[in-house]
């Protein structure tokens, strides 16, 4: 594995397009300069993309498969599918990319105090981890209908050393989380890193996240042409705020024959008010730090959001994504509870992988798509994390009664 | 000059904060008019936002309460309270809310109702000097203010924030967000030193205050003192019966502001 580019992304100006920017309040100002000031700094020093590298490949257990599933192409009978397995990495999803980056300049700015939102508990898993490798100390906010329905995680983190807050504000989602997390960040800048987990949020944040997650997608690029010596038809990733999308897209994004596909969580569907398709039924607005897409009223009231999956049950998209999307270079496409759930069943049968049932609504989109492509077409997939912490609530959402 | 600026004319200000539809539209309306009989020189008046980042439990409560009265809660009806308030008292008012609700309306509607209906200022917790510039020319072409908010860590911000500032500074008293607290940062009166080296527009300390006493010694360092959350407490806790102790408090603490302090 090659060191991980962290320039690949020419502009760092935070504003991609007219989305993006700063919009927090003047006691993070200062904090946020310092981190821009500091990541600008140690992406040029090859010390830190030494210790970045090693990490990530003896830690994370990078770089991940790029597994060619031959049982669901024949079964498809169309473009070849193939899946890069995040779910393989060390904590079962992608978010360890990012953790890992952030935690790093974290230790080289001096902070010895990590904290994090969580939706599905991920991020809040991957921070912990690498707050424990780091021996920093770690606190993760996660809304309460989250720390309900993932207690799984809950228990992960604290047996990682991480003390969680259940947030009862709000709707008690990810977006009250996010709230929660920036809420005590500006009671404590001195020691503490807000180390964010999607592509979103205020500047250095999406730029740093998509850098980070870029391994992805530079690494799925070269093993692909070692297999087949071609670049890609179609990339598709799940999208919530939209970090294993970006870093999935990243190093395609020139590459103008490659299509792009966020798959988006349509809860109910995308015409109902129980969804999370931020892309298809949002309109820009401003929230958490950026000028984006979201899901709101006509005041500019953010609207509570609903999907299966708690990692993507967010009311908004990161500034890049929203970018891509106005400029068409990506597309985004709404999946429901039951096209996720369905292709959860289906990718377990086919190809003996629990994936997340985040990961899923990518799947579902490739489930549809690939028959209508060519067989020589080619698709890779991202699975962003594995399904172990979703067997019980699909058990549920099927009416079976399971012991946990 | 501007009518926030004002305000603050051979004397201290104090300026009282409540929540719009807080409990509803009429409500809203009595409670701004008793804190402008019992003295206030500007009421800030907050509209909603699903999620206030910069406010504590007691602002935030204030919020939900308002939204819950009505979900949609229209700009145009939180306008309407103006018009109603401005029929019977002419205190300066300021909004205090949060970029996206600007936004939706549109940033030259919003500030055109806003001078038409006599709005003087807007306080925006998440619009920082870095990203005001797509909202300050118009903003100045219908004569509001937009208030900055500067913090104990703003270091070498505080000049550039301060040279760019009309209407008042809002200069916050500690980290973290808006309620009741016993104790404020130090150095409050080097950042306000530091302010006015820069400009003459005049600084009001908020986010903690409650007591007379913290609001007299508030007020010994900069030119007037914010109090959002007692007010709104208030207000939570007496309903109906909310303006007859508003128009008490506001009197209390407006002596506060303009005594000089025990030792």
């Amino acid at each position: 594995m090659t060191e991980l580019n962290l320039k690949l992304n020419k502009n760092t100006s935070g504003r991609y397009g007219e989305y993006g920017g700063q919009y927090i309040p003047e006691t993070l100002m200062n904090e946020l300069d310092r981190m821009t000031k500091a990541y600008e700094h140690y992406k040029n020093d090859p010390e830190f993309k030494t210790e970045l590298h090693d990490l990530l490949v003896d830690y994370a257990n990078r770089p991940s498969l790029l597994y060619y599933a031959e049982r669901m192409t024949k079964d498809l009978g169309g473009a070849q599918i193939y899946l890069k397995r995040e779910d393989l990495n060390h904590t079962g999803a992608h978010k360890i990319n990012n953790v890992i980056g952030q935690a790093l300049l974290a230790k080289h700015m001096g902070k010895t105090r990590l904290i994090a939102e969580t939706g599905a508990g991920q991020h809040g898993v991957a921070t912990a981890t690498i707050a424990a490798y780091f021996g920093m100390e770690c606190e993760i906010f996660m809304g309460k209908k989250d720390t309900d329905r993932q207690r799984l995680n809950v228990y992960r983190m604290e047996l990682l050393g991480a003390k969680v807050h259940p947030v009862t504000s709000g709707s008690m989602v990810l977006k009250d989380a996010i709230n929660a997390a920036l809420q005590d960040w500006t009671k404590r800048v001195d020691d503490t890193f807000y180390l964010m987990g999607s592509a979103t949020g205020p500047h250095p944040y999406p730029l740093m996240v998509r850098d980070f997650q870029s391994v992805i997608s530079q690494e799925s690029k070269v093993q692909l042409k070692e297999k087949t010596g071609k670049l890609p038809d179609m990339v598709v990733a799940c999208v919530g705020g939209g970090s294993n999308a970006i870093g999935s897209f990243a190093n395609y994004i020139d590459d103008p024959s490659v299509q792009l596909v966020g798959a988006e969580a349509a809860g109910k569907g995308v015409e109902t008010e129980l969804t999370a398709a931020t892309v298809e039924r949002g309109s820009d607005g401003i929230f958490h730090g950026m000028k984006s897409m979201f899901l709101q009223n006509k005041t500019g009231q953010i609207n509570p959001v609903y999907s299966i999956s708690a990692g993507l049950d967010y009311p908004g998209v990161g500034p890049e994504h929203a970018y891509l999307a106005k400029t068409g270079r990506a597309q985004y496409v709404g999946i429901t509870d039951d096209e996720a759930v369905d292709a959860f069943e289906y990718i377990a049968k086919t190809e003996g992988i629990v994936a997340a049932i985040e990961s899923c609504h990518a799947v579902a989109y490739v489930r549809k798509i690939a028959p209508k492509m060519r067989k020589d077409q080619i698709i890779v997939c991202t699975l962003s994390g594995r399904g172990d912490k979703d067997v019980a609530s699909i058990a549920k959402y099927r009416g079976v009664d399971i012991d946990e | 000059m501007s009518k926030l600026t004002d305000a603050f004319k051979n004397q201290k200000a104090f300026i009282p904060f409540v929540a719009a539809n807080d409990p509803d539209f009429e409500g809203t309306v009595n409670n701004v008019v008793a804190l402008a009989k019992g003295g206030a020189d500007i009421v800030e008046l907050g509209i909603p936002f699903s999620d206030p980042i910069a406010d504590g439990p007691v602002i935030q409560a204030a919020d939900l309460r308002a939204l819950k009265a009505d979900p949609d809660l229209p700009m145009d009806t939180i306008f309407d309270m103006v018009k109603e308030i401005h029929q019977q008292t002419d205190v300066p008012l300021a909004f205090l809310t949060y970029l996206n609700i600007v936004f939706q309306y549109g940033y030259d509607a919003f500030t055109a109702r806003c001078e038409e209906l006599g709005i003087y200022g807007l306080v925006i917790p998440d619009m920082p000097l870095e990203e005001r510039d797509e909202l300050e020319p118009i903003a100045a072409k219908h004569h509001v203010d937009l208030i900055p908010l500067v913090t104990p860590i703003s270091g070498d911000r505080i000049e550039k924030i301060a040279a760019a500032a009309t209407g008042f500074i809002y200069v916050v008293s500690s980290l973290g967000v808006t309620g009741e607290r016993s104790e404020f940062a130090n150095g409050l009166a080097d950042l306000v030193n530091r302010i006015r080296k820069v400009t003459d527009v005049p600084t009001a300390i908020g986010f903690g205050i409650h007591t007379p006493e913290q609001a007299t010694e508030m007020a010994q360092i900069a030119d007037g003192a914010i109090v959002g959350s007692a007010c709104v407490n208030i207000v939570a806790e007496y309903g109906r019966q909310a303006p007859a102790k508003l128009t008490d408090y506001t009197k209390q603490m407006k002596a506060a502001v303009n005594a000089h302090p025990v030792r």
